[in-house]
């Protein structure tokens, strides 16, 4: 059945990326509000916000691509929504390709056009004055980690692609993943919360990931946080892969 | 003598609590014209999913090319070619594009060169390198059924191929199914529309409740009714032949790009 995977899952991943290149606004809207977020939290409201970091921007920005990708693979939902509808992807079905292609391609895309958000996004940080000395190897795990998460959040888009009935639904899943930040330690340290939001914003899967690529960009030792953020993430994975799978059987059921 | 390129055998299909199909036999012969005839929601698309093994059937079996669509899904995907209700094209792709896309996915050589000759064939070359999104419905649906035909599949469905176009677009539609039909493949078309199975068919299905409540040829299904008596009948032009004979395209005339 598969022994076409690798060649189907290319020519779609190719023809999805023209999808993305030929309306770049997907890309600039998903890093535009990140952005406005990060200079309305570093210009208006970072002022009062103690962190133990020299600059507000070195501890928003991971707070902030996290917010990113949550709202970036919302595009991956409308993209497998809109195949759906047109009945492109029962063409694609009906013909003999490696069935599963059509999915990977669609979450293949969404790691690169995410990618290219953060890519921006890191940009104006730099220029907003974030400096770090991380390393390559400390940028290559802060790029895994986002990568995990990106590919952990694509497989909750996917089934919100498979199984809405509108483009409103297929893309409104996402918000309440885009409102984790903001109870995490994304843009205040969880230590000034009250109790109960405390205890939420400490056991959410944000936070660790948050701590880690923190700890990574300021050169801090890297505590426990990167196995609960890993554990997360591949948990999310897992479960949402699973219940992507069932969707989409039921598709063809 | 005539092979069997389709045989469907007591499928049966719900959706939940709605019977669709409730046992459904059939038969095409391979390289003729099959037309399902049915009302809206009759179950025309339903069959023709199960065929091209995108839903499983509840029961019964069915074969394409003597493969079992359930069990040898991959065979069966090999043979066939699928034309959707609505025209299944990507409107972000040019149309060369396009062509190219389903050739590379059918693995075959040189898939700009066959792009090029589907563009010759369905009068497409100048908009060949133009995005789908700018096509006209006929455009689209030409567009449609050329990528349905890389890599020649022996069976192909077309599901209400002209539903929503203009007399012109039909017409060329019409044109290029004959033509199908002429180079051997075996072609199932569900239409609501009789004058559609009665130009086209060599065999019509009425596909009524879930079941089949007649198929033959148009010969026989007109024995099914009482013999025709002679009525003198003053012959109106239709407003079909009106807009065709204003409009200046016959029957006959090459499909042509409206951009």
């Amino acid at each position: 059945m598969s022994t076409h995977f690798f060649a189907d899952t290319s020519v779609l991943l190719g023809r999805s990326m023209r999808h993305i290149f030929r309306s770049v606004d997907t890309i600039i809207t998903t890093a535009i509000t990140p952005i406005a977020l990060m200079l309305l939290f570093v210009y208006v409201f970072g002022g009062a916000i103690r962190t133990d970091t020299e600059n507000y921007v070195n501890y928003l920005l991971p707070g902030i691509m996290l917010i990113a990708i949550a709202s970036g693979i919302a595009y991956t939902a409308v993209r497998l929504f809109t195949d759906m509808q047109s009945g492109i992807f029962e063409r694609f079905q009906s013909m003999p390709i490696a069935r599963s292609s059509v999915l990977w391609a669609h979450v293949l895309t969404s790691l690169v056009a995410n990618g290219l958000s953060l890519v921006i996004i890191v940009g104006v940080a730099l220029l907003m004055g974030f400096r770090t000395s991380a390393s390559v190897l400390d940028w290559l795990s802060v790029a895994g980690i986002l990568a995990l998460f990106t590919l952990a959040l694509t497989w909750i888009a996917i089934i919100a692609g498979l199984s809405a009935k509108s483009v409103d639904g297929a893309g409104g899943f996402s918000y309440p993943l885009i409102f984790l930040p903001f109870i995490s330690s994304a843009f205040v340290p969880t230590e000034t919360m009250p109790g109960p939001v405390r205890w939420f914003a400490e056991n959410q899967p944000v936070t660790s990931i948050v701590n880690t690529i923190q700890d990574l960009f300021a050169q801090r030792p890297v505590g426990g946080d990167i196995w609960v953020a890993l554990a997360w993430c591949l948990g999310i994975l897992v479960i949402s892969y699973a219940f992507a799978t069932a969707a989409y059987k039921r598709q063809i059921a | 003598m005539t092979a069997t390129a389709i045989r469907v055998q007591g499928i049966e299909k719900s959706y939940k609590d709605l019977h669709v199909l409730r046992g459904v036999d059939f038969e095409v012969a391979t390289g003729s014209i099959f037309a399902l005839l049915g009302s809206n929601g009759a179950g025309k698309t339903t069959m023709v999913k199960i065929l091209s093994t995108l839903l499983k059937a509840d029961g019964g079996q069915a074969a394409v090319e003597g493969f079992d669509v359930a069990a040898d899904s991959l065979q069966v995907r090999q043979s066939i070619s699928l034309t959707g209700q609505f025209a299944a094209v990507d409107e972000v792709l040019s149309g060369k594009e396009n062509l190219v896309l389903v050739a590379k996915l059918r693995h075959l050589k040189n898939p700009g060169q066959i792009a090029d000759e589907l563009l010759a064939q369905f009068s497409l070359t100048e908009a060949g390198s133009r995005k789908v999104a700018t096509y006209s419905g006929g455009m689209r649906r030409r567009l449609d059924i050329a990528m349905s035909l890389i890599g020649n599949p022996k069976v192909i469905f077309l599901d209400e191929p002209t539903t929503g176009l203009d007399p012109e677009a039909r017409l060329e539609v019409w044109q290029i199914v004959k033509k199908l039909a002429n180079q051997g493949t075996t072609v199932l078309l569900t239409t609501q529309y009789l004058d559609e199975a009665e130009q086209l068919a060599d065999r019509i299905a009425i596909l009524h409740e879930g079941r089949i409540i007649a198929n033959g040829t148009l010969a026989e299904l007109k024995q099914l009714l009482p013999p025709a008596k002679v009525e003198y009948v003053e012959k109106q032009p239709s407003l079909e032949d009106i807009f065709l004979a204003l409009v200046g395209t016959g029957n006959n005339e090459s499909v042509k790009d409206r951009s």
